[in-house]
């Protein structure tokens, strides 16, 4: 007996994968059942449904990246400190001194790679008619997931505390202030200032919330830490889920009739 | 000012590796069309061509790596008369859009014709070699090779290569539907078990990706600038990179309709796709014509209006948001005369209306802007009924009240960005309802 023979024979293995391994075809139909991570697919798909000319394999693509940023994400965690005195310098020195540096690099890169993916996987499913029913519920989480996608670039883009950082958000965030009605320099908020009470002032407008400020400081960054590791994350991981399971239930990836 | 690493010491080498995958490309390239229809000798002329071209890059290739020099003194390098006509004609926003109109609509009508294999590869090798050159010239590359832009140029090659693939599998589809013959998705269309069909593939698709990150992790440093200072505001100040075409939109509009109400649509608008999108066909497969109108559309709205827009502003647009030539150099005392008007300076000048009302009461205020509160709300209230019973007949019977008020509005927001854009090259119309009291500007 091999020693492959003697590892697939214990009782241990045994115990992890339930079943020979998948060699036949009915061992290949219950690895799909029985293992967690498989169980996510059916056991069989039509071949065009998963040809890559036909599906560019971007939605899974977009997954894997997801992923790769937690992964990458959670590593860095270890080394960053969100407050003023060290975000940067806690950067510089991934860049410089830690041996796990070049996670930030994959960090970064998978970032902006999932940004495009994800539009490359919305034009797909948009030129492949996949958004018409039974689907259309799939595709409106699919925006959902756009949007929380550029969000958490969005947001992780001020961590490094650099000049590129603050000023790319001070940008973006000065948008706020316009809000209608409730930004301070938006149409209408005197709407909300009437008769001698100033509910929207630049320490409670939108642009106020959406930094912790009235300027892009030390409560942003704490704003955006906690928005870009956890809560948007968190969001993401549930629509993620919600979304591969209407994939199934809408009769899995789209066919001509 | 910036503090990008100067990549003038590496670039004639990392040309002649550029220019060694090219060749690699070209001779693969070869080899494919060595062989038309099984035959070998029917593909020989063609494939002359290409060992031609491979050639020719090969000499490429070897001349950059055995360069000592500088690629400013270089031989192979873009002429300076290149450049300067470059820069002279077409760096302002008006050229690039409307080029970008252009080429939009030439993708639509000659699809028949680009997508044929030896033209696609031909435009592909042109633009590489587009690229190759451009990258001798010094503000081309300071700002391509600006490591957060990197993703970008990538971009736009891979977008490009997907709009292949579309147009690619929509012609063929769509003369298949017109000789009646099955559709590409339905051949070779068996089930087959995902188990060891779909999850290899995956397999495959997770290690590549992985060794293309890391490699290019390795290649690339990830950008860390001086420690932030609310003092020194950089020039240009730039949103991230995938905000830039919402940036853009600051030049035409108003911070609350570029920034707040043009992105809310933008989602809104997608979102109700499929709930206003009543054409049965082209579910599950690739067309153009059954459903042209709605990919032209999209299209419209992912190509120009997004991908252009973001390239303009990451690229051509530098300090004062100025707009700059790919060869220009980013010069931050580059002064762009703007005296724009509003609609309702314009129209109170006329002849024998006496004049802009002044005043700041509401009433005057109301009464100085009519006319473009007039013109706004016919654009959004009138013209959808109007629409609705003449060009947009045919919609407007098939979808109901509800569902065209909906779509008529979104193609009305949808078209006043390039309406402001014409406004602006043409009449140098500033607002078009203009009430900055109330911070109101449209
Ligand atoms: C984090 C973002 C996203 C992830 C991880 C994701 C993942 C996936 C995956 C793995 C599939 C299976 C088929 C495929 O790979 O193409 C899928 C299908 C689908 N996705 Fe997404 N997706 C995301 C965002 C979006 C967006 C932005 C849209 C559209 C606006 C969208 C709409 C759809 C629809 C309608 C389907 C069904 C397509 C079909 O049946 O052919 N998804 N998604």
């Amino acid at each position: 007996m091999s020693v492959g023979d003697y590892i697939r024979n214990s009782q241990i293995w045994r115990s992890v994968f339930r079943h020979p391994a998948p060699t036949d075809r009915r061992n290949r139909v219950v690895v799909m059942l029985t293992n967690f991570f498989l169980h996510l697919h059916p056991v069989s798909v039509k071949q065009q449904g998963i040809a890559l000319s036909y599906t560019w394999c971007m939605g899974g693509i977009t997954f894997f990246l997801f992923l790769v940023e937690t992964i990458t994400g959670v590593l860095l965690m270890f080394y960053y400190r969100p407050t003023l005195d060290w975000a940067f310098y806690d950067i510089q020195a991934l860049r410089d001194v830690q041996t796990l540096g070049i996670m930030r690099e994959i960090h970064r890169w998978g970032a902006h790679a999932m940004v495009i993916t994800v539009w490359l996987h919305m034009y797909r499913v948009f030129l492949t008619g996949s958004y018409k029913p039974p689907r259309e519920f799939n595709w409106v989480i699919g925006v959902l997931l756009l949007v929380l996608t550029l969000l958490l670039s969005f947001t992780g883009y001020l961590l490094p505390w650099d000049q590129l950082a603050i000023w790319a958000i001070t940008v973006g965030s000065n948008m706020a202030r316009a809000t209608p009605v409730l930004g301070l320099e938006g149409p209408g908020f005197q709407l909300l200032n009437t008769s001698g009470y100033e509910l929207i002032t630049n320490a409670s407008d939108a642009k106020f919330l959406l930094l912790g400020g009235r300027f892009v400081g030390e409560a942003t960054l704490n704003r955006f830490y906690i928005l870009h590791c956890v809560a948007i994350p968190l969001v993401v991981s549930g629509l993620i889920a919600i979304h591969f399971w209407r994939v199934r239930k809408d009769g899995g990836i789209s066919q001509p009739l | 000012m910036q503090h990008y690493p100067d990549i003038t010491s590496s670039v004639l080498t990392g040309l002649g590796w550029y220019y060694l995958i090219m060749l690699g490309m070209n001779l693969l390239w070869t080899v494919r069309s060595y062989k038309v229809d099984g035959n070998f000798k029917n593909g020989v002329p063609v494939a002359t061509v290409w060992a031609v071209v491979a050639s020719l890059l090969m000499m490429l290739s070897a001349a950059h790596f055995s360069s000592a020099g500088s690629p400013d003194t270089f031989l192979i390098r873009l002429p300076m008369w290149f450049r300067n006509f470059v820069d002279a004609n077409f760096s302002n926003p008006v050229i690039y859009f409307v080029l970008s109109i252009v080429l939009f609509a030439g993708m639509i009508l000659l699809r028949e014709w680009w997508t044929k294999p030896t033209v696609a590869w031909t435009g592909l090798n042109l633009s590489l070699l587009f690229m190759g050159l451009s990258l001798t010239d010094y503000d081309f590359r300071q700002i391509v090779g600006k490591p957060d832009n990197v993703p970008i140029v990538a971009m736009l090659f891979i977008v490009a290569f997907f709009t292949w693939i579309y147009f690619t599998r929509s012609v063929d589809n769509d003369r298949r539907i017109a000789e009646g013959r099955p559709l590409f998705e339905q051949e070779n269309n068996e089930k087959v078990l995902v188990w060891p069909d779909l999850v290899y593939t995956e397999l495959i698709c997770m290690v590549v990706l992985t060794v293309v990150l890391v490699f290019w992790g390795i290649a690339l440093k990830a950008p860390l600038e001086e420690p932030a200072s609310s003092m020194k505001t950089p020039n240009p100040s730039k949103a991230p990179w995938y905000f830039l075409g919402l940036q853009e939109m600051l030049v035409y509009f108003d911070p609350w309709l570029a920034g707040v109400v043009l992105p809310s649509i933008i989602l809104g608008g997608l979102m109700a796709v499929p709930y206003i999108d009543f054409n049965k066909a082209g579910n599950g497969y690739y067309t153009f014509k059954q459903r042209s109108f709605a990919v032209t559309t999209f299209l419209f709205g992912f190509l120009p209006l997004w991908v252009a827009l973001i390239v303009l502003g990451t690229f051509l647009r530098g300090p004062n948001w100025n707009f700059f030539g790919i060869y220009e150099l980013w010069d931050v005392h580059k002064v762009e005369a703007a005296n724009n008007v509003n609609l309702s300076e314009w129209f109170w000048e006329l002849p024998g209306l006496g004049g802009i009302p002044k005043g700041s009461d509401f009433g005057t205020i109301l009464l100085r802007e009519s006319p473009g509160i007039i013109v706004t709300l016919a654009y959004f209230f009138a013209l959808p009924p109007l629409l609705g019973v003449s060009v947009l007949r045919k919609y407007f019977v098939r979808m109901g009240v509800l569902r065209f008020l909906v779509f008529s509005n979104l193609i009305l927001w949808m078209a006043i960005l390039p309406i402001k854009m014409l406004l602006r090259w043409g009449f140098n119309l500033k607002y078009i309802v203009g009430i900055p009291e109330y911070f109101f500007n449209i």
